[in-house]
């Protein structure tokens, strides 16, 4: 009467799969090993988009068009963009450490669908290999990331057809990782653990699940449809043959603009994991914290023209997403003070999980500032699609998310191999980086305020000086992925033993051994009902009493 | 339709590192992915609705639709989301024989569905890309008529396991059962909205 082989029927899997390092590139159901291969293969796309990155840097340092045709440099920015948010962000702040972190959080064996989430993570290698061959076979597309018609449509066609290919079977992976996620928060959790007692990284991660399962499908939609117009000669889009090309504008960005928090709400949820540990003091506002992260996801769903206040947007429809843009602010807002809140006045220990949190904290207010200003119409309709957006966004997705998977990974690499990463090049890492960050995209506001539009390989000769600057910065940025890479890869062999517990962190998924076992605990999944229980002296810590059980009987 | 029957942990040797009882979230799961799939057709509705509201039909463009064969779809749709509930009634109660009657009557008023939808196609008086509204409304019925399609494979797939005694299908592990006729009860429930906006107003 076993119809449906139960996920949880472990040894068959163990049996079938193979448990060397060969396992990371099998059709592994682990949620571990899942997580795993999303996080090292988001970051070789991140080196790929890094080097397009560079590449635009370089044509930039000069106002003439001398380092690659402009046909080229098109390509290149819409690699760049396509791979660093679909290939990257994406994958690596939801999938990576989602699959990793989310079934430890709720007391689970595995996630809800293992096998879909399996079929989710191998979607993603094939639609990125797709994306950066077409570059080579005939030429990638030109039209950004956003791929506005009319110059989606009227760019040539091959490699168009390919990025909408491939896009969608990245918003394909990413909807099957967002049920997964949803079932696995709502449904797996052990018994006796109530909602409220979650981590915060669950809360954001079904925040963000419930904008991917109900924006994607919009996005799918849309570029079905623009692949009708560039393949049939439709035209919806098409405003010689009746259609409006605002309406792939607006249904682009009901995706686009949730897609923002589905890169920064998962970030938001990591901070606020890693900061209690290191503070030694229990996460400020949890209650506020929860509430803010569903108020960002309802408010998330109805602010998207604000990007499109140049595109003859009526007065009524300024006036209302201004208005609901600048609301937005209030719940980030509060997330952020809660964390100011968590840092004062704790035992900060200054590693590099964070230093590079806080560098989030810093770079994350700046970018919501320029945010907030950007929803303002009169002066967004004075910045609308120069350096300016370019900066804001870089701020937000670069010193917000990317900044929180550095940090992430300094806080969770002891868990994931079983050794510490070597101190020392951490914070060298962070040191290049943050400056090279700051001074790459700080002086892109100058540029932007002084009417330098993005997206043009070439520009005015009295650009030239703070765009040698922002090179400088990129170069810094570039450099400071050699000590983080090394690091990586010498402590995995040669690392400092972590053991268990080396934060003396409260969370479920240290309350195990490290690298932990394949179904996450040799025994019983431990209750942790309070997983910011701290602020008592390390010597007098409980652990086992704060988590209910013995917990060193069975992790070791 | 949520009256999945709990997966049972069949061999005594797959307990012995887990005391766990893995629950069975697919229903869940595919409830969830429904949302989604709804949101793609919203997405479909929201621009035909924006087209027709401001942007209106080039003077000599044909865009002319008859009640009559759409309204016998809606009815051949409707019946069958009934005809399917009969059927999982009927495996409920361990009728085998009933159960397998009443998916192949479902899944042939899906088959009489289509197959009405292609004469309709092919009577029309304009093309796909003949203007804005024609275009449309082949993507959305188009995109529908997919799921159709792929929901009679599902019925048909049914059917198929529920025949011989020992097939996957009884009344003690419904799930391939619930989760096709909530696919269908899906793909009917749009459909009852398509004809609305497209065809009413």
């Amino acid at each position: 009467m076993t119809i449906a082989i139960p996920p949880s029927d472990n040894q068959h899997a163990e049996r079938l799969q193979p448990t060397g390092w060969l396992r990371y590139f099998s059709f592994s159901v682990d949620h571990k090993v899942i997580g795993l291969q999303y996080l090292v293969c988001g970051f070789i796309f991140y080196l790929i988009g890094g080097l397009l990155a560079g590449a635009i840097r370089i044509e930039l340092t000069s106002p003439i068009s001398d380092f690659m045709p402009r046909d080229v440099y098109n390509q290149v920015l819409t690699l760049h963009g396509t791979i660093m948010i679909f290939l990257w962000i994406v994958p690596v702040i939801n999938g990576a450490f989602g699959n990793y972190l989310i079934p430890f959080y709720v007391g689970a064996r595995d996630m809800a669908f293992p096998r879909l989430n399996a079929v989710a993570f191998w979607m993603i290698p094939p639609a990125g290999l797709m994306l950066i061959s077409s570059y080579f076979i005939t030429g990638a597309a030109q039209s950004g990331w956003t791929a506005y018609p009319p110059l989606s449509t009227t760019t040539p066609a091959a490699g168009q057809i390919i990025w909408i290919l491939s896009v969608l079977f990245l918003g394909g992976s990413s909807i099957f990782g967002g049920i997964n996620f949803i079932a696995t928060i709502l449904k797996m959790r052990r018994p006796g653990l109530k909602l409220m007692q979650l981590p915060m990284y669950c809360w954001a991660m079904l925040g963000t699940s419930i904008l991917v399962v109900l924006s994607t499908p919009v996005l799918a939609g849309t570029l079905i449809l623009l692949s009708f117009d560039i393949v049939a000669h439709t035209g919806f889009f098409n405003p010689s043959m009746g259609g409006n090309a605002v309406v792939y504008q607006h249904l682009f960005w009901f995706y686009s603009h949730p897609a923002v928090y589905i890169m920064v709400l998962p970030a938001f949820g990591l901070v606020s994991e890693i900061l209690p540990v290191h503070c030694r003091k229990p996460l400020f506002g949890y209650v506020t914290m929860v509430y803010s992260i569903m108020a960002i996801v309802v408010l998330g769903l109805v602010v998207w023209a604000h990007h499109m206040f140049t595109s003859g947007t009526p007065p009524w429809m300024r006036l209302f997403f201004t208005i609901a843009t600048s609301f937005i602010a209030v719940p980030t807002g509060i997330k952020f003070f809660n964390w100011l809140a968590t840092l004062w006045g704790g035992r900060i220990t200054l590693n590099s999980a964070v230093l590079f949190s806080c560098g989030f904290i810093l770079n994350f207010v700046f970018g919501g500032i320029t945010g907030v200003a950007l929803a303002q119409v009169p002066f967004d309709i004075h910045v609308h699609d120069t350096y300016f957006v370019v900066a804001h966004f870089h701020y937000i997705v670069y010193g917000g998310s990317v900044f929180v998977i550095f940090a992430s990974i300094y806080h969770w690499y002891p868990k994931f191999t079983g050794r510490m990463l070597n101190e020392d090049l951490g914070r060298l890492h962070f040191l290049l980086t943050f400056v090279g960050f700051n001074l790459c995209f700080a002086p892109q506001h100058w540029l932007g305020l002084y009417g330098m539009p993005r997206r043009v390989a070439e520009y005015d000769p009295q650009f030239a000086f703070v765009n040698q600057l922002s090179s400088v910065g990129a170069l810094l940025m570039a450099i400071s992925t050699l000590p983080f890479l090394f690091n990586v890869v010498q402590s995995a062999f040669k690392g400092r033993i972590a053991g268990d517990n080396p934060w003396n962190a409260l969370t479920p998924e240290w309350l195990t051994s490290s690298p932990p076992p394949v179904e996450n605990w040799t025994g019983e999944a431990p209750l942790v009902t309070e997983p910011y229980g701290y602020g008592v002296p390390a010597d007098q810590l409980d652990l086992a009493a704060t988590s209910g059980r013995d917990l060193w009987t069975n992790g070791q | 339709m949520t009256t999945t029957t709990p997966i049972e942990q069949g061999s005594e040797e797959s307990l012995t590192n887990t005391d766990e009882h893995h629950q069975d979230h697919r229903m869940f799961g595919l409830a969830t992915f429904l949302v989604a799939d709804g949101m793609t057709f919203a997405g479909f509705f929201a621009a035909y609705l924006t087209f027709r509201a401001v942007n209106p039909l080039m003077p000599d463009a044909i865009y002319e639709l008859e009640l009559p064969l759409p309204t016998i779809n809606t009815v051949l749709l409707l019946v069958s989301s009934a005809t399917f509930h009969r059927a999982g009634q009927a495996l409920k109660r361990s009728e085998s024989a009933r159960c397998q009657r009443w998916l192949l009557i479902t899944a042939g008023l899906g088959i009489a569905f289509l197959a009405s939808q292609m004469v309709e196609y092919f009577t029309l008086p304009f093309g796909l890309t003949d203007n804005l509204y024609a275009s449309t409304f082949y993507a959305v019925t188009g995109f529908h008529g997919l799921h159709v399609t792929l929901g009679a494979i599902m019925i048909l797939i049914v059917w198929w396991q529920s025949r011989s005694p020992g097939g996957r299908i009884t009344s003690h592990n419904q799930f391939p059962l619930e989760a096709a006729e909530l696919y269908w009860h899906f793909v009917d429930g749009i459909w009852v909205i398509l004809f609305i906006i497209l065809y009413l107003l």
